[in-house]
């Protein structure tokens, strides 16, 4: 539990993906769209993964990848984000972090 | 006055001769070999005739097909106009049944043609199936769930294709917001209806959905990861200045989302394809390979419930943004687009052959 939410509230916009998740790449191409780099941890390859994918799962997931986070608080998965973001609540959300080079 | 020609010899056995001039009247006759049956026919002419002038009998039978007769010139233009006619007669009754013939024959070839439509639609749907569910342990429940599928979606059809009618009779008869709402709803909720229905079927076998072949060729053409683009459902007109804003954020977001997933496939592609041909190419057992690739193949299912999650989603923010009059519109034009593109595919498999060159 702590590593997931420890991790979360590192990093603006945090992405939990295992490494052969196209679905959590497609994700994190969506962020870039939108000016957002996000910050991916692969759980796959965590030594803790186990404990990390329950916890998701615990959260409200119903699939343990991907899972976002924007500002420390869980978004959901991709459903939510795909939601989200064609109520057009999502911009508004990641606003403070786009970051346009 | 009539003077006998050579080819009428009033004797009995001459009496063959005159058959050929008789032509006219009794062509049918002329295949009838049976000289006898001429005969007699020829000798009730005679009777009949002479029942109606005596007089002139003799002659009509001479003059009838003899164009050189000098016989007495009103009598002679009687009977070629008569001749006439019955010839024209005939050959509007010999028109008449070549039409017939050829009505005939068209009508056969379009029951041959629906039924051939028919064999190898199912063909189609069917070998979709077979094709998809030979792959070891899955065969069983793959089949059934490809079958229950293929059944519901017929249905779903028909159901959509009330609703289309329905929805036009509707907006044309001005019924009020709150019938019309109603209908609007349903309408939604019919695709919601088969987005679970796919989902379902996804689960059985992915490939059958993503390929599309349980959807006409011309739907097919405009596929994206197994249905129509939700982008697709953003072409209306007309829009208030709000709604032209809503809309152009709706559109945008939609695209950004369509293309994410899109890359997400393709990085799929890539990882499949490179997990198959991967490890060495000179031993026999591929099986480490195939086996990886079938696990990372289950990615394909979420991508399918993932696009029409997009669908569903594009579908309720448009009845959000839209009036329920617009809204009504703009499902009947979706509806009858599509309603359109299986008439065109229809229509394209039963085009005439095109002649091979020499």
């Amino acid at each position: 539990m702590d590593k997931v939410m420890r991790l979360a509230s590192e990093k603006d916009v945090v992405v939990f993906s295992k490494s052969s998740c196209c679905l959590c790449y497609a994700i994190t191409i969506l962020f870039q769209e939108l000016g957002v780099t996000s910050t991916v941890h692969e759980i796959d390859q965590d030594p803790e993964g186990r404990e990390m994918e329950k916890t998701l799962v615990r959260l409200g997931c119903n699939a343990p990848v991907p899972a976002i986070f924007v500002g420390g608080r869980l978004v959901g998965s991709t459903n939510e984000v795909m939601s989200l973001h064609l109520s057009g609540g999502l911009i508004p959300m990641l606003k403070p972090y786009q970051t346009w080079c | 006055m009539n003077s006998p020609t050579p080819q009428f010899v009033p004797s009995r056995l001459g009496i063959y001769e005159p058959i050929h001039q008789i032509g006219i009247w009794g062509e049918n006759f002329k295949s009838n070999g049976n000289p006898n049956t001429s005969t007699s026919v020829i000798v009730e002419v005679d009777n009949k005739l002479e029942n109606e002038s005596e007089t002139t009998s003799h002659e009509m039978l001479t003059a009838s097909n003899n164009y050189e007769q000098e016989a007495s010139k009103p009598i002679d233009k009687i009977q070629r106009r008569l001749a006439q006619n019955r010839e024209a007669a005939r050959k509007s009754r010999l028109r008449k049944k070549a039409y017939v013939q050829q009505l005939e024959n068209s009508r056969l070839k379009l029951i041959q043609l629906e039924q051939e439509l028919q064999r190898a639609r199912q063909q189609g749907l069917y070998m979709g199936g077979v094709l998809e569910g030979s792959h070891i342990g899955f065969s069983g429940t793959v089949n059934s769930g490809i079958a229950a599928f293929e059944m519901e979606y017929g249905r779903w059809v028909d159901v959509q294709h009330r609703q289309i009618c329905e929805l036009r009779t509707a907006l044309n008869a001005h019924i009020s917001d709150i019938e019309l709402r109603i209908l609007v709803e349903s309408g939604i909720g019919h695709y919601f209806e088969l987005f679970r229905m796919k989902s379902t079927v996804a689960k059985a076998d992915v490939f059958y959905v993503i390929s599309g072949v349980w959807k006409t060729s011309a739907e097919r053409f405009f596929s994206w990861i197994g249905g129509f683009r939700p982008s697709e459902l953003l072409k209306l007109d007309p829009l208030t200045e709000q709604q032209i804003l809503e809309v152009c954020n709706l559109k945008q977001s939609c695209q950004q989302a369509e293309d994410a997933l899109s890359q997400g496939m393709e990085k799929l592609q890539e990882t499949v394809s490179s997990t198959v041909a991967g490890g060495p190419v000179d031993e026999v057992s591929y099986i480490p390979q195939v086996a990886t690739a079938m696990e990372k193949l289950e990615a394909l299912v979420s991508f399918v419930n993932q696009a029409d999650h997009l669908r569903q989603e594009t579908l309720q923010q448009m009845s959000r943004i839209l009036t329920t009059r617009q809204a009504a519109r703009g499902l009947l034009a979706l509806g009858e687009y599509f309603h359109r593109l299986r008439a065109l595919s229809t229509l394209w498999a039963t085009r005439p052959p095109e002649p091979s060159l020499p």
